[in-house]
């Protein structure tokens, strides 16, 4: 592994907080349908104040949105830290490599590589899907950019990007058994840390870290646990039924319907407190990662009631880079 | 059930068939060199489809690792992974795309405890597909080598 001189291998504040062994949080940043960067430092600032990265997310669920890379481009502008999300679904091996340059040069450091929920997710279903790549594919490739200087075919890189890199788990889909062995291959190909996919089924998370830790791979790997607030039944109903690979147990979904319908929300706060606070427990889970769709004024109050602040943690280095917020985006 | 489908749920015989077709083409190997490997390609590519296409529902990707993954054709992924499942899998085990089908990786996983012998293969790394050899023989391609071949960067990838 090429790592600096301090020995990071990026140097983003999300590898420096994990590599000092202190809790992270990331929270998902939900990307606006529209053309203006103000609604992305809208919706950043909200987010910056709790969290240490905010990732930026590629069409998921297949629905067209700004697009990752553009919205990246806009946060480390204003010195946010941003984990650049690049699904494998709509471009292919070369189109990928040149974004990962792309966004490196624009100072992205943290990258996520998945596969990609399908087109029939979507509302475009009538869409062609690449899947070019895998994500192990291409979460290789980004290391072999990264840690040999070139490109897939062998070609030279005159300068190499600097990655923290990072891929998806979801201990809560079969097959169950082959879950954690997967998150190994993902670590062999080159992953440093891992977001799961909406955790609400804590027996199941434990048994997976169990298997995770028997393999030692909690000692390769920081493992952020994917958490949220359900606004309520209906809306957890719609989550289990709609949205790929997300599990809710009954016992939750029954929570919810019977509190009582203005104690909805704040139940569903609660959930997602006591989530993280169980969570935290396990051994090998570095931190957190909240998604809170079309709900992100509560990740503040989760992530302060969770007893997480202050947010973002100092680093160091990365901090001494200018932030501040663009109130008005200059416009022409 | 079809024919392919009760073969399938068999992939400790699967196997064995496999390492015997394998052996067999490393028999023959000498004999395709002298008529030269594209003649050989037109005579074993429609039979080796015929065969792939009934057992496993093969897609002629042209490298085939189906002895990798638990004799499961992962071409026939929707999302055509080729190292391991989504995380779309739905709580019954179906696919994320096609809810009426099983997920081709849940049974690949499955069979593959069944393997003895290339069942632990599945944890191996699956460099991209090489789209050119969509649509060839390849048992050919195994013998010429070219199933093989990486882009030079993904070779350095394992050194790193
Ligand atoms: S659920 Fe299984 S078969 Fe369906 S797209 Fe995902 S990995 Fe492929």
């Amino acid at each position: 592994m090429s790592e600096n001189r301090e020995g990071f291998l990026a140097g983003s504040r999300l590898e420096r907080v994990l590599r000092s062994g202190r809790f992270a949080v990331t929270a998902e940043l939900n990307p606006p349908d529209s053309a203006d960067p103000q609604e992305v430092y809208d919706a950043a600032l909200v987010l910056s104040q709790v969290c240490d990265a905010i990732n930026a997310t590629d069409a998921s669920g297949a629905h067209c949105h700004m697009s990752s890379v553009a919205i990246c481009a806009l946060l480390t502008r204003a010195g946010y830290e941003p984990v650049y999300q690049v699904s494998c679904r709509d471009r292919n091996r070369i189109a990928i490599q040149g974004d990962l340059l792309g966004a490196a040069a624009m100072g992205v450091r943290n990258v996520l590589c998945l596969t990609g929920d399908d087109v029939t997710a979507g509302d475009q279903p009538e869409a062609k899907r690449v899947f070019d790549f895998d994500s192990i594919q291409l979460l290789r490739t980004a290391r072999i950019m990264r840690d040999r200087g070139v490109f897939l075919s062998g070609r030279k890189l005159t300068t190499p990007p600097r990655f923290f890199l990072g891929a998806a788990s979801n201990p809560f889909v079969p097959p169950y058994d082959w879950r954690p062995l997967r998150l190994a291959k993902k670590v062999e190909a080159g992953a440093n840390f891992i977001q799961t996919q909406y955790c609400f089924d804590i027996a199941r998370f434990r048994e997976f870290m169990r298997r995770v830790r028997d393999l030692g791979l909690h000692e390769k790997v920081y493992i952020l646990v994917g958490v949220g607030p359900l606004r309520s039944e209906k809306a957890a109903e719609f989550m289990r039924t709609k949205v790929p690979g997300v599990h809710i147990p009954d016992a939750i979904v029954e929570r919810l319907r019977k509190t009582p319908k203005p104690r909805k929300r704040e139940e569903g706060k609660r959930i997602c407190i006591e989530i993280i606070q169980q969570v935290r427990e396990i051994e090998g889970v570095a931190g957190i990662h909240v998604m809170a769709y079309r709900q992100e004024e509560l990740v503040a109050e989760i992530v302060e009631e969770a007893g997480l602040l202050p947010r973002p943690l100092r680093v160091g280095a990365a901090d001494e880079r200018r932030r501040e917020h663009p109130r008005k985006w200059p416009r022409r | 059930m079809s024919l392919g489908a009760w073969l399938r749920n068999h992939p400790a015989a699967l196997e064995r068939a496999y390492l015997f077709t394998h052996r067999l083409f490393e028999r023959l190997d000498p004999l395709f060199a002298r008529m030269g490997y594209e003649r050989a390609e037109r005579l074993v590519r429609w039979p080796e489809e015929l065969g792939k296409k009934l057992v496993f529902d093969c897609r002629m990707c042209g490298q085939c690792i189906l002895h990798s993954t638990g004799m499961t054709c992962p071409m026939t992924c929707p999302k055509n992974l080729r190292n391991g499942p989504c995380g779309g899998v739905r709580g019954n085990g179906h696919c994320e795309v096609k809810p009426e089908m099983r997920c081709v990786w849940v049974e690949a996983y499955e069979r593959s405890r069944a393997m003895p012998r290339f069942g632990d293969e599945i944890a191996l790394i699956q460099p991209p597909v090489n789209r050119r050899l969509q649509g060839t023989s390849a048992w050919i391609n195994m013998l010429t080598g070219v199933d093989a071949r990486t882009p030079r960067g993904w070779e350095m990838g394992s050194q790193a």
